[in-house]
Parts: C-alpha cells; sequence; structure tokens
C-alpha cells in the first residue's frame, strides 16, 4: 500500500510530470508563469482544485454514475462538478484573499478549463484507482505542476535579459524554455519505486 | 458574412493555435503520427462546428451569468457523442488518442470561439467559423505532425498507410526519437509560432512602407 502511494507520488511528480511529459495543463503553464509569486498562487490553486476534484469525482463516479449504470456521462458529470468547485474557490478566495484573487485574475475561472484537472480525474477512473491512490494522484499530481511551474516562471524571469531573435519573442523562446525543461525531466524516466 | 475573410482569418491571420495560441495541450501531445494529428483535428472540426451552431442559436435565451457553465456542457455533449462513435468506430485512434478526446472538453479552442465568436454572431456565421477555425488547428496539427514523424521517426503517414508503420523515408539509424517525445511537441510548436509572428511582422512592414 505505502510503496504503491509512493510510487504515485514519484510518477506524478517526477517521472510523469504533468505538464512534461503528458502535456496537461499547459495553458495556465505558459500563460501565468511571467512571475515566480503569481506562479506560486496558480500551482497552489490548481493543486488545491485537483485533489478536492479527485475526491469528489471519485465519490460521484462510485457512488452515482457506476450505480445507476450511467458511466457514458463521466464526461459531461466531472466537468460539472469541476466548474462547481472552482466557483466555490472563488468565491471563497474574493471573501477571504483578496490579493491572491486580484493575483490570479482571469486565470482563476479557467481552472475549470484547466486540462490538469480534468485530465487527473479521467486518468484516476482510468487507471482504476481507490479512493486514497486517487487523491494522492490528485494532489501530488498538482504539486508536480507547482513545481514545473515554478521553475519555469523563474527562469522566465531571467529570459527578459537573454538575446535572441526578435521572432522568437513572447511565447516561442517560453516554449523552447519549457521543452529544455521537458528534456531534463526525462532524466527520471528510469526512476522507480521497487 | 464574408467567408473569403473568414477563411483567411482561421488558417492564418487569426489562426487559434499559431496566432490566438490556445488550444496547445492537444497540439503538442497528440502529433506524433499522422493518424493521430488527423483524427484528433476532424474530431475537433466536428465539435466546434457543432457548438458553435448550437450556442449561437441558443444566444438569446442563454442568461449572461452563467453562460460559460451552459457552453461547457454543450461542449461535452458532443465531445461525448464523438467519443463513443470513436470508440465504436475507430477503436484504433480512441487508443493512441487516449484521454485526449474526452478533453477536447477543456481544449480553449472551442469554448474560446463561444465566448468570442458564437455568442455574439448569427447562426451562419458561425457554422463558417467554426469550420475554418477547425481546419486552421487541423492544419497545425497536421503540418507538426508531418515534421514530428518526418524528423522523429523517419517515416510519412504512419497509422494510416503501409499497414499502419508509414512509409519510410529516412533509413532508421538517423532520425532523432527526441522529436517524437514530449520535448519535441514543445520545440517544434516554437520554431512554427516563431515563424508565424516573423511572416506576419513581415507582411505588416510592407504593408506599412506602401
Amino acid at each position: 500500500m505505502i510503496t504503491n502511494l509512493l510510487s504515485i507520488t514519484l510518477g506524478a511528480i517526477l517521472v510523469n510530470n504533468f505538464i512534461f511529459s503528458q502535456f496537461l495543463g499547459c495553458c495556465p503553464f505558459l500563460g501565468v508563469s511571467k512571475k515566480v509569486d503569481t506562479a506560486v498562487g496558480m500551482g497552489i490553486a490548481v493543486t488545491f482544485v485537483m485533489g478536492l476534484a479527485s475526491a469528489v469525482c471519485y465519490v460521484v463516479n462510485e457512488f452515482v454514475l457506476l450505480r445507476f449504470d450511467l458511466a457514458y456521462m463521466q464526461t459531461v458529470a466531472f466537468i460539472l462538478v469541476i466548474a462547481a468547485l472552482v466557483q466555490f474557490i472563488e468565491m471563497f478566495l474574493q471573501k477571504s484573499m483578496p490579493s491572491l484573487y486580484t493575483a490570479l485574475g482571469i486565470y482563476l475561472p479557467l481552472i475549470t478549463t484547466n486540462c490538469a484537472v480534468l485530465g487527473v480525474v479521467l486518468l484516476n477512473v482510468q487507471n482504476n484507482y481507490n479512493f486514497i491512490e486517487s487523491v494522492v494522484y490528485g494532489i501530488t499530481g498538482g504539486l508536480g505542476f507547482l513545481l514545473a511551474i515554478v521553475l519555469f516562471a523563474s527562469i522566465r524571469e531571467r529570459l527578459v535579459f537573454a538575446d535572441y531573435p526578435k521572432a522568437f519573442e513572447g511565447f516561442p523562446i517560453a516554449l523552447v524554455t519549457a521543452g529544455l525543461m521537458a528534456l531534463a525531466f526525462m532524466g527520471f524516466s528510469g526512476l522507480k519505486v521497487w | 458574412m464574408n467567408l473569403g475573410k473568414q477563411f483567411k482569418e482561421g488558417l492564418l491571420t487569426n489562426n487559434p493555435v499559431l496566432v490566438q495560441v490556445i488550444g496547445m495541450c492537444s497540439t503538442m501531445a497528440i502529433t506524433t503520427s499522422l493518424f493521430n494529428g488527423l483524427g484528433m483535428g476532424v474530431a475537433v472540426i466536428v465539435i466546434l462546428t457543432l457548438s458553435n451552431v448550437i450556442i449561437s442559436a441558443m444566444r438569446k435565451i442563454i442568461p449572461d451569468k452563467i453562460r460559460i457553465a451552459m457552453f461547457i456542457v454543450v461542449i461535452a455533449g458532443f465531445v461525448t457523442c464523438v467519443d463513443l462513435l470513436i470508440q465504436a468506430f475507430l477503436p484504433a485512434l480512441s487508443s493512441s488518442l487516449g484521454v485526449f478526446i474526452p478533453l477536447i472538453v477543456v481544449n480553449c479552442i472551442i469554448l474560446g470561439r463561444a465566448e468570442a465568436f458564437s455568442y455574439k454572431n448569427g447562426v451562419g456565421a458561425s457554422f463558417f467559423d467554426g469550420i475554418f477555425q477547425g481546419i486552421g488547428y487541423t492544419a497545425v496539427l497536421v503540418v507538426m505532425c508531418l515534421i514530428r514523424e518526418f524528423l522523429g521517426a523517419g517515416t510519412f503517414g504512419g497509422g494510416i498507410l503501409n499497414g499502419g508503420d508509414g512509409i519510410r523515408i529516412l533509413p532508421e539509424q538517423f532520425p532523432m526519437a527526441m522529436l517524437t517525445l514530449p520535448v519535441g511537441g514543445f520545440l517544434v510548436l516554437a520554431c512554427l509560432i516563431a515563424a508565424m509572428q516573423w511572416a506576419l511582422s513581415k507582411s505588416k512592414n510592407k504593408e506599412e512602407s506602401k
């Protein structure tokens, strides 16, 4: 059990990092990574939503969809659950942490359409994870996202001083940076918990 | 309604991937063989067109405050249909695209077009917008597939031609397998966007100097 959870953790954070090897969650990854502070906020928000969504969607899937033979409605049900969760978090942040709320801005509602969140929920179902495994996979997947976006943002802050061709300004140079980071993360691919 | 202009916008000047820079997750993830690229592209064209039409037909009765949720439900409905159809008739495509077919729901292109275009325009215009933007997306997918497959595996048309192996162009020892891995997705897309930015700024300069 413990080794199983450990291998899920290691896999989600390093080996199969959501961004660098599964390409889930690239939009906020490229959009909110101009500053380290906002990147940290975004990473934490995504981790939280991913963990919560994994838990709630597991319950919904197990006790509603499978029980009433509605498995084909999974995509629709999951996206609705995620949208409701994000809305709830948005209202909560607006009341209790207005500074983080304004810093995240448009990207907070966009967590709904972050493919990492829906992706983790669908992968949980696909991999037949039980409740604890789902939650662990959700949270560690989010932590992998946090790690990636913070590293990326801190590199990107330094890119301002770099001298690159003008056509590469903006997204292209960011993508090249991300590509090189993905190359570095490939080094983890042999890692395994026995 | 100006079809020529809409077509040019979808394919070049307002291309969803290269200029609006949305919908990148799937673009980078699945472009490893021509079969994947075409399948994904066609699925997106169908879903985008249908959801554009439905949303623009309902735009007057959708309350402004919950419009995003309504859009997502409409899109998720069509995605589920297409997902089930692909599972039934093209199981090979379904297994190679995997989780990325249900993830079309959260592809920013579809929600983005719903919000930016079909919520404000008529049914006919939205229909063509869906088709043209979808074609623009598919074109980028296909170009990326061709580049990554040629340089990364040395083949052409993987998954479709020559019994699924593709036609070998480069001898087996030459291709850089790196390009079919995630790294290649990032790098090839970076080069394509850079080329697009270069071309757009060049044509802009030309217009200014006239």
